[in-house]
């Protein structure tokens, strides 16, 4: 049987036998965390804690800025050194940071009431889960409390929950599934009742046959199915998932609620337990830290915000040779100039990379494997063209804004060409060119 | 540990645009060891010169009239030079060969941006510039082993006169022709090289032949003068055409759809040729043709994109 996929895709290698065996350890709890304002995507939350105070685990030191924001809780107790600006590690810049020092044992101020999911009202539950500030773990850190709140409109009728992992070297969904597959399936079923839909589907990738199995087993007396896919790069991304799992498409420019889906990460629904049911707001995340230049590559449960420098520390330490640290996989993962870099809510993992050849760069001889390895269905090599000639709107009008940004085309071009790359930075010119601009 | 900043994705392919080059030469090369074994020393010269002339004059240009500083040769250069070889008569001359050299690197593809900004294949530009200039070396023929003047399968056929080569001879290539055309058989081999590195989609070929032998089939079936179809398919350029130059990247449309319309295009036009044209043979010029073309195939063959209702509408 042909397991279910989409067109396009590539496979890098996958190396995930670094730390696909380290069981999740959790770490002693860090000195100092530094919890950054922009902890999701959207407006920064505001501080509602001062210099000098002190703060309990759980505790809410930031709020929400608005719709599209999320609330901030301290990772640690102790108290609040400072509010100051510190490298953000996806906007790539200084951005403030609510720098907390540990002191005394670890207290949990926790949501109440903590109990079954199934005792909640399906809007009590969308209401932990922004009470708790849940964003997507996956990365995007998009606020999920929003996600599970569609317009009227819009009818949701399947939860799909991302177990694909698509992105090479890291492990840290696949130890979720096999060490916490119970909290799983209670997250997924508490999400499921928040959005009253009967229907969830856990896609996993078929190069993690144990955790297929696990959650097979975890999944029985429930109406979750557990379906396995095709490996392959993009596989996680979402609009790829959806079609590998039900054939719908996702329209051009619209959202997975556009075809009744809500997707979730499996992290964020782990979250989504933790919180309804154990009342804790999402200060601990797990990462995996991982590469060729980690001496003891890793899986952590961590608190947010700690230093990515004290988790290689745990991994044993960076081989001398390390070229680039990232924050996230190797596919979408984002350099950062140093290792005192603070985690956020959607750093899954830190990759730390060796040395590797310069690439040359040739001319594009027109080969069409951009096109053809493209999830999207776009043509990279024409987009590319118009971008370096400066013709926006005719990339626009090629599909530029369709673009997911996930690095198929310039892994495959023989050319070396860094078209991924020029993308994310023409659809910047693009939008402050339309006067919409984004930071 | 000193760390860069770079931009994802930090994995890649282990391709190169060198290593689909060397592929070619690779693919290429047991028809251009038949070149030499059946017509010669002279064979072996046209061979050398052509690739070896190309490649240096490729590196010429770049670094010197260019001024690309760190220009490093890419092997575009030879494949340019062995196709043109192997598209040769071993009655031309080693410096007629250099000027059709000369014509495909300079004038085909530098002058319009170099590797990836020509639009028509340099190699067959270079051939029909030698066609047209030296028209007696490029249209003598000899036949394999004891080098005897004779008339190719296309030009016996255009002559009317009997047919006097077996399918077994095309196919092997113990036949007159160019010195790298003769054997379909080390073609195909080689092509299948192309496609197990996956460095070539088989879709133009398809389309072309397979375009050829159905035209070939419905006049044949009118008039046996016209020949059959597997005549038509191993009895000239056709192979060598099909295979290798029409599926020059650089030169051929990007999609499936793409790559099947200008197949058909490129058997159409050979066919026009071959059947009611004034030369034996129309690959050449059937492939250049179509080649002009590409970009309007491309145009109207533009993939669907994802989660796009309709066929994106483009005026660029």
């Amino acid at each position: 049987m042909r397991l279910p996929t989409f067109r396009g895709g590539v496979h890098p290698p996958e190396k995930k036998e670094l730390s696909q065996d380290s069981h999740l350890s959790v770490l002693p709890l860090p000195e100092r965390v530094y919890v950054f304002l922009a902890n999701h995507a959207g407006i920064p939350a505001k501080p509602v804690v001062d210099v000098g105070d002190r703060v309990k685990t759980g505790q809410l030191i930031a709020e929400s800025g608005g719709f599209i924001s999320a609330n901030l809780h301290s990772p640690l107790t102790g108290e609040v050194k400072e509010i100051a600006k510190y490298f953000h590690p996806t906007l790539s810049k200084p951005d403030d940071a609510i720098v907390i020092e540990r002191s005394g044992d670890d207290e949990w101020e926790l949501l109440q009431p903590a109990k079954s999911y199934d005792q909640f009202e399906p809007e009590e539950i969308v209401q932990r889960i922004k009470d708790a500030g849940i964003v997507g773990l996956g990365g995007a850190m998009f606020p999920t409390s929003v996600k599970l709140s569609p317009p009227k409109e819009k009818k949701i009728d399947l939860l799909v929950i991302n177990g694909a992992e698509c992105e090479p070297y890291l492990t840290i969904d696949y130890r979720y599934m096999l060490e916490r597959s119970e909290g799983l399936v209670r997250g997924v079923l508490a999400i499921m009742r928040a959005l009253k839909v009967k229907d969830a589907i856990i896609g996993i990738e078929d190069n993690k046959p144990k955790a297929i199995e696990r959650m097979k087993e975890a999944t029985k007396s429930t109406s979750i199915q557990v379906k396995t896919l095709k490996t392959k790069y993009p596989q996680g991304a979402e609009k790829q998932l959806i079609y590998a799992l039900t054939k719908r498409k996702v329209p051009s420019g619209g959202l997975p609620l556009d075809v009744g889906v809500v997707v979730d990460n499996i992290g964020t629904a782990y979250a989504i337990y933790e919180a309804v049911e154990l009342g804790h707001p999402l200060v601990e995340r797990g990462v995996t830290i991982t590469g060729e230049g980690i001496r003891k590559p890793l899986n952590v449960v961590s608190r947010i915000g700690v230093m990515a420098e004290e988790l290689i520390g745990h991994g044993g330490g960076a081989q001398e040779t390390v070229e680039r640290a990232l924050f996230g996989g190797p596919m979408m993962g984002i350099t950062v100039p140093k290792t005192d870099v603070p985690t956020v809510k959607g750093t899954s993992g830190i990759t730390l990379l060796l040395k590797s050849e310069p690439l040359e760069e040739f001319p594009c001889i027109r080969c069409g494997k951009c096109t053809f390895v493209c999830p999207m269905n776009l043509q990279p090599f024409l987009l590319n063209l118009y971008g370096t000639n400066r013709l926006y709107d005719a990339q626009v009008e090629n599909g530029l804004m369709d673009c997911i940004e996930c690095g198929s085309c310039s892994f495959a071009c023989p050319a070396n060409i860094d078209l991924v790359k020029n993308f994310k930075l023409h659809k910047r010119v693009y939008r402050s060119l339309k006067g919409g601009a984004k930071k | 540990m000193k760390l860069s900043m770079m931009a994802a994705p930090h994995l890649r392919s282990e391709d190169n645009v060198r290593k689909i080059m060397l592929d070619v030469l690779i693919a290429l090369s047991p028809a251009a060891v038949w070149a030499v074994v059946s017509f010669g020393l002279k064979a072996l010269i046209l061979i050398l010169v052509c690739t070896v002339g190309a490649e240096a004059l490729d590196f010429f240009v770049m670094r010197f009239v260019r001024h690309k500083k760190t220009f490093k040769p890419d092997l575009s250069g030879s494949v340019t030079g062995l196709l043109l070889a192997l598209n040769l008569s071993v009655a031309v001359v080693w410096w007629q060969a250099l000027i059709g050299i000369f014509v495909a690197i300079v004038i085909a593809k530098s002058v319009f941006g170099g590797l990836g900004k020509n639009f028509f294949n340099p190699a067959l530009v270079g051939r029909v510039f030698l066609l047209i200039s030296f028209p007696v070396q490029m249209t003598t023929w000899f036949s394999p082993f004891d080098m005897q003047t004779t008339a190719t399968p296309m030009a016996i056929l255009k002559q009317g006169a009997p047919r006097v080569f077996s399918l077994q001879e095309m196919f092997l290539g113990t036949i007159p022709g160019s010195i790298g055309e003769v054997s379909a058989l080390l073609l195909l081999l080689g092509f299948g090289w192309l496609l197990l590195r996956r460095r070539v989609s088989p879709f133009i070929p398809i389309a072309y032949v397979g375009t050829v032998a159905i035209m070939a089939a419905i006049f044949y079936a009118a008039n046996p003068g016209f020949g059959s179809p597997l005549y038509h398919i191993f009895g000239g350029g056709l192979m060598l055409g099909a295979l290798f130059m029409a599926t020059d990247m650089v030169t051929s449309p990007m999609s499936i759809k793409g790559h099947l319309v200008f197949g058909v295009g490129c058997g159409v036009v050979t066919m026009i040729i071959r059947l009611f044209g004034g030369y034996p043979e129309g690959v050449s010029f059937a492939i250049l043709i179509m080649n002009a073309f590409v970009p309007l195939i491309d145009m109207g063959t533009k993939p669907k994109i994802f989660g796009k209702p309709k066929k994106v509408k483009s005026n660029a």
